[in-house]
Formats: C-alpha cells, sequence, structure tokens
C-alpha cells in the first residue's frame, strides 16, 4: 500500500507515456517510479495501478522455461491413482478429457481442454516467445499480435481451480476407494506457485521495455 | 474527490487491451497507435451486453442446479447427484471444509455475481453515486473469484475419468454439469463485458 501518484492538473503536450489511466474509473495520473515492493493504488476506486517490478525480462524468460518443464510434467504423469482390490489405476489430465468425450459430456471435454491444456500452453509458449527476443531487446516477430492475443487469453487459464478440483475429487473418491494423489498433482501444485508470481506481473509492461523497432 | 482529474475531462482515452494513454481525436474508427485495437472511451455497448450475457447465464443456472451433474453407481446403488446434494454429501462423510468451499465455489460465487452485476448494472445506468468505491471494489471481487466456480465442473470429470476402468462401480457425468459449465462460461463473459468505468460516469457524462 502507498500513495498514489501525483495527480496531473493539465494534459502534457507530449509524451503520453509519462500518464496513468486507471482502468477501473478513467483517473489520470502522472507516473512516478515506484520504490521496491510499492504498489501504486488509485486514489479514487482503490484499484491497483501499477506494481513495483523486481523481474527483469532474463528472470522472466527462467521463469516461463521452468512453467513449460513444469507443465510437462504435469501432463504426462498421472495425477491420481487408485487401488481396488489390490489394482491400481490412475488417469492423467488427458485421460479426464477424453473420457469426458466418450461420456457424451463433450462441452465440459472441450472446456477442459482448453482451459487446463491448450491456454495454458499457448500462454507459456506465447511469453517464451516474447521474451527470448526482449531479453536482447528486441521485439519478437509478430510481437503486437501475441502480445493482445496474451491480453485476450488470461482469464481463460484454470489450472488453479483443476488443483483444488484435484483434492476434492481424492476426498470424494476416498467415499468409495483408496486414493492416493500421485506425481502429475504435485507437478501441477508447482505450476499454481509459478502462476501465482506471473500473476503479480503486468505482462503489460513488455510493451514499455521493449521499444519499437522504428520508434 | 472531484478533484481527480478523469480521461474524458482530459481528452485522454486509455486502450483497453494494451493500457496505452491516446489522444481522444472525438471521431469513430479510432485505432491504438501500439497495438491496433479499436479504441472506445467505455466498453462497446457494455450495458446490453452485459445483460444479455448475465440474463442467458441465469437461465441456464436453473438446470444447472436442478438437473443431476453426476452419476454414482455400486454394487447396484444408483445414487445422482445435484451440485447441492454432492455439497451436503461431502459436508457428511467426506471432509466438511472442502464441502465449504465446493459450496461457495458453485452456489455462492455464481448467485454473488448475479446480485452484484445486476446491482451494478441499476445503479450504474441510473448515474447513482451511491457506496462507489464499495461498488467498485464489488466488481474487482467479482471479477477475481469469477472462474472458480469451474471447481464442480473439473471434480466431475476427474471423478468420471477415475472409475471409467471397469470395475463395478461406475462414475458418469449428466447434462446438469454442462449447463453448469456453460454458466460459469457465461457470467465470466458478462463481468468482462461490463465496464467498471461506468460507476464512476456522473450525468452529462456520455459514452
Ligand atoms: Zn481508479
Amino acid at each position: 500500500m502507498s500513495a498514489p501518484s501525483t495527480v496531473i492538473d493539465q494534459p502534457p503536450s507530449s509524451g503520453a507515456a509519462s500518464l496513468l489511466i486507471c482502468e477501473h474509473c478513467d483517473t489520470v495520473y502522472q507516473r512516478r517510479p515506484l520504490a521496491r515492493g510499492e504498489t501504486a493504488h488509485c486514489a479514487r476506486c482503490h484499484a491497483v495501478l501499477e506494481r513495483h517490478h523486481s523481474l527483469g525480462t532474463g528472470a522472466m524468460l527462467a521463469l516461463v522455461l521452468t512453467a513449460l518443464v513444469v507443465f510437462v510434467e504435469a501432463n504426462v504423469w498421472p495425477i491420481v491413482t487408485f487401488g481396488l482390490n489390490g489394482t491400481d489405476v490412475s488417469t492423467t489430465l488427458w485421460g479426464m478429457i477424453a473420457t469426458m468425450w466418450t461420456e457424451d459430456a463433450k462441452v465440459v471435454s472441450l472446456l477442459a481442454a482448453a482451459t487446463l491444456f491448450f491456454f495454458p500452453l499457448v500462454k507459456i509458449l506465447t511469453l517464451g516467445w516474447l521474451l527470448l527476443f526482449g531479453r536482447v531487446g528486441r521485439r519478437a516477430p509478430g510481437f503486437r499480435a501475441l502480445m493482445v492475443m496474451l491480453h485476450y487469453l488470461q482469464p481463460w487459464t484454470m489450472s488453479e481451480v483443476f488443483v483444488l478440483g484435484v483434492l476434492v475429487s481424492i476426498v470424494k473418491a476416498h467415499l468409495y476407494f483408496d486414493v492416493i494423489p500421485d506425481v502429475g498433482v504435485f507437478a501441477y501444485a508447482v505450476l499454481v506457485i509459478l502462476i501465482t508470481v506471473f500473476a503479480g506481473i503486468d505482462l503489460r509492461r513488455l510493451w514499455d521495455m521493449v521499444p519499437e523497432p522504428h520508434a | 474527490m472531484s478533484a481527480l482529474p478523469r480521461a474524458s475531462e482530459l481528452g485522454l482515452i486509455s486502450c483497453h487491451v494494451c493500457g496505452l494513454v491516446c489522444r481522444d481525436a472525438a471521431c469513430e474508427g479510432m485505432v491504438c497507435p501500439r497495438c491496433g485495437t479499436s479504441l472506445h472511451r467505455r466498453k462497446t455497448a457494455s450495458f446490453a451486453r452485459t445483460w444479455a450475457l448475465l440474463i442467458a447465464a441465469f437461465i441456464l443456472y436453473i438446470p444447472a442446479n436442478v438437473l443431476p451433474i453426476m452419476r454414482t453407481a455400486s454394487l447396484g446403488d444408483v445414487d445422482d447427484n445435484t451440485i447441492i446434494s454432492g455439497v451436503m454429501e461431502l459436508w457428511a462423510k467426506g471432509s466438511p471444509d472442502l464441502a465449504v468451499i465446493v459450496f461457495t465455489a458453485s452456489i455462492l460465487v455464481p448467485l454473488t455475481k448475479f446480485l452484484v452485476l445486476s446491482t451494478l448494472l441499476i445503479s450504474a445506468k441510473r448515474r447513482s453515486q451511491w457506496a462507489r468505491p464499495q461498488r467498485a471494489r464489488l466488481y474487482r471481487l467479482v471479477e477475481f473469484v469469477g472462474y472458480w466456480s469451474m471447481l464442480d465442473v473439473f471434480v466431475v470429470a476427474l471423478m468420471t475419468a477415475l472409475v471409467q476402468f471397469g470395475f463395478f462401480s461406475l462414475v458418469a457425468p449428466l447434462p446438469g454439469v454442462i449447463y453448469f459449465g456453460l454458466t460459469v462460461v457465461l457470467t465470466m463473459l458478462a463481468s468482462m463485458s461490463f465496464d467498471p468505468r461506468l460507476i464512476w460516469d456522473d450525468k452529462g457524462d456520455d459514452d
């Protein structure tokens, strides 16, 4: 928590980049540098305007690559194993998606495939691509379109909800069988931690971090 | 509070996608020079779109709760669970704390969204000055918790996948879960269509 940025009274003749408009109430502020760990809040509606960022593109790229490794593991390894009369069965995320498809819950199957697999994967790969170039101060090919896509993709990745779902399922299935969480779910738990770290980063700052090629 | 300048008063406009501050040219077809998205002072047709999505979500919410979402069959004993009976089962036999979480995610959150978004739509349309900071906070809350309602959909999917391996017990998804998934998607779209700036618009401001 901290005081908001200075309020401006005159529109500047140039340099709109030094201005900041609250996305929730349209109040205009003059940008000011934030100290470590500081967050600027809107004085009118108290929404978060800006956070201090300590991670550079290199650190973010490292995070994305970690996320990619963990994501692959989370999807390859079984999530839950249950035992019944000495036989062990387990399922992966894709096992779940395929089952829903054959069980005539195709809508659910598509929702799960999109929000738990495709969207998170596209997000990780896109970020990796943008940061790979951003690290050397360049705009990746397709930068503009990819940044716009990331903006629209943001709300539709639900891995963290899934982890809670696994927990509930384990407890529920426990009413009938012996159930044990499997490696996959731990990979998911790590993924959720990484997602939380990323949620604190305003990806829009990539626009400012990487300059326009001809500007 | 009124001393804080708003974008419209300064002839500025912020891009909905990339957040760039642009000069408001006050004409049709303005485009953000940075990301290429068309610029609008407020989200396009926010009231109409939010109402439409909210009403559609509410209509689907009825079968989502009335119809069973999951069938568990064990030793000839068939048990069809609705969302609420699943919560009660979890409360009675499983773990009460998870029951509270599921209840919050699948009953409380969607109902709160319906109530909060309708209140926001009505009060913003009337340009009401009542409890503006609180309403703004409510909107951010609704936007933040929205997708957690998908919890029960994933639970049904996972349970089905777990118990589909030819044992005498069987778990199958039932139509309620499809309606519920669609309700969550529609309420998410509804809260995205609402423009929180409308809460702060006074009479005389136009969109
Ligand atoms: Zn604000």
